[in-house]
């Protein structure tokens, strides 16, 4: 279970803690929050009401934080491969923080004030990261720009092709907001930011809104019947079935940018220049191919693959691991990632997923599982 | 007459004659949640009590089904392939794991009848 966090780890609780509760939520620790895995509705319909409907995701563990500083966008550029420089007032961009070796420290959103101002980035990072990330970003960019966590504020997930119809109904304008775009916008009598932006695959909003309306606003949301609570289960497995890396999982220190597929994150800029940590490795991962390399495998069966699952050959030689992986109810059947050698990365390629002893075959397919349906503008 | 027990993991075992059938109870499936794929032994597999002996996976995990007792399984429930979330419907009737026949018949009066399930269940949630 990708749920538990270390005992050690004291239990916080996000502002929708109570409604979670109220909701029925059954709660589980993740990365040191008590969160609802699921609500009374079960992991499968609350998966499908998403992808149908609308569903609401309390995603407050996530870190959001402000960078500032004179020209913060040049000095983070020295910490992420993501072109920066060129990301418009308003806009949000998917990056990564890097090790000196080019190993993934995290991945995150950075967005660019809608004023346009040049001394202040939007950050949000993964909850179970925060603490690392801000500790690496300040020791980089010691002196040059200061780290305001914005813990004031939690964030709601309001995701499925109805949450703009939903959204509007507060906030008339945010239907016209196109994918990765956000604006400040007053949500039941408080400042909030909505973000068109989400981690299902589906069109949908992020909202950030002060701790003392977040409940409440979120009720509101569920009252509309278009919406439901969904959790941490049905996070799962949509972000899966959309081919989004899970950090942890499928993203971890040892492994890069290149290795994970996420090579169009990267500004045409950054691949020509470097600059970031480890870009040696990176631009030469980038020319040559990586070593290894993160695909979609696709199980002919109906058996589940879990993370850790080795992946051989036919012949039986193992050529990588499983790191996120399970039923995908869109699908209506198994879906796996993993990590595997460069030779067997191209799609169709037939391979075997060793579960419970037994080699089950899988074949290698390109992502996503289900298709993205993320506002683009009007056609 | 048909005697049916209990297991501390959830598993039931209904025992008719010589025959056993084997299930896992109301409340496992509604811990489990969404049962989406489930693995049954084959007819002519030997189980040993407290071993693994069938798969049951929700959208969240797999979880093992034990052996609530020695013997020999004489059917596995093959309707489960296409429809696991019988499991989920139907957990004490159609939703059947597999039929086996005992080592030992005496061996499951070690095992929870109805009363102390239910017992057991008021503790667990308590």
């Amino acid at each position: 279970m990708p749920y538990t966090a270390p005992a050690e780890v004291p239990l916080t609780t996000t502002p929708l803690d109570a409604l979670h509760r109220t909701l029925g939520g059954k709660m589980v620790t993740f990365a040191g929050y008590s969160m609802p895995v699921q609500f009374p509705l079960g992991v499968l319909r609350e998966h499908l009401h998403t992808r149908k409907a609308a569903g609401l995701f309390d995603v407050s563990h996530m870190g959001q934080a402000d960078l500032v500083g004179d020209n913060i966008a040049v000095a983070l550029e020295e910490l992420v491969p993501g072109e920066l420089l060129a990301l418009k007032p308003g806009r949000i961009r998917y990056t990564q923080l890097l090790n000196e070796n080019g190993g993934i420290v995290d991945d995150l959103m950075v967005a660019r004030p809608v004023n346009g101002a040049s001394d202040r980035l939007h950050l949000v990072v993964n909850a179970a990261r925060k603490d690392k990330d801000y500790a690496l970003i300040k020791s980089i960019l010691n002196g040059r720009m200061i780290l305001e966590r914005k813990d004031t504020h939690a964030l709601l997930a309001l995701q499925g092709p109805k949450a703009a119809g939903v959204l509007a109904t507060f906030d008339s304008g945010c239907t016209e907001m196109p994918f990765m775009s956000f604006r400040p916008v007053m949500l039941a009598g408080a400042d909030c930011v909505v973000s068109r932006c989400g981690y299902t695959g589906e069109d949908g909003f992020e909202i950030s809104i002060p701790t003392a309306s977040a409940a409440a606003f979120a009720q509101e949301l569920i009252d509309h019947p278009d919406v439901e609570p969904i959790g941490l289960g049905a996070r799962d497995s949509l972000r899966l079935e959309s081919g989004l890396c899970l950090y942890g999982h499928d993203l971890d220190e040892d492994t890069s940018p290149i290795e994970a597929d996420l090579t169009w994150s990267i500004g045409k800029r950054r691949r020509a220049e470097g600059g970031f940590p480890g870009d040696e490795r990176i631009l030469r991962e980038l020319n040559e191919g990586p070593p290894r390399q993160r695909v979609g495998l696709k199980p002919l069966g109906r058996a589940p693959a879990r993370e850790g699952t080795i992946i051989e050959t036919p012949e039986g030689q193992a050529v990588g691991a499983v790191t996120s992986g399970g039923f995908g109810p869109s699908v209506g059947g198994p879906v796996a990632m993993g990590y595997v050698a460069k030779t067997y990365a191209a799609s169709g390629t037939c391979l075997h997923l060793i579960v419970r002893g037994k080699a089950m075959e899988a074949e290698v397919v390109a992502m996503p599982f289900f298709p993205h349906r993320y506002f683009r503008g009007v056609q | 007459m048909t005697n049916v027990r209990y297991t501390k993991d959830h598993e039931w075992i209904s025992v008719d004659d010589d025959v056993a059938t084997v299930g896992i109870t109301d409340y496992a499936q509604s811990q489990l949640g969404d049962i989406v794929f489930v693995e049954v032994p084959e007819g002519g597999k030997s189980v040993s009590k407290g071993v693994e002996a069938a798969v049951v996976e929700s959208v969240k995990a797999a979880s093992e089904v034990y052996a609530p007792a020695t013997g020999t399984v004489t059917e596995g429930n093959g309707a489960l392939g296409d429809a696991p979330d019988t499991v989920n419907t139907d957990p004490a009737g159609e939703g059947w794991f597999f039929k086996m026949t005992l080592a030992d018949a005496a061996e499951i009066d070690g095992l929870m009848d109805q009363a102390a399930y239910d017992t057991y269940l008021k503790e667990l949630d308590a």
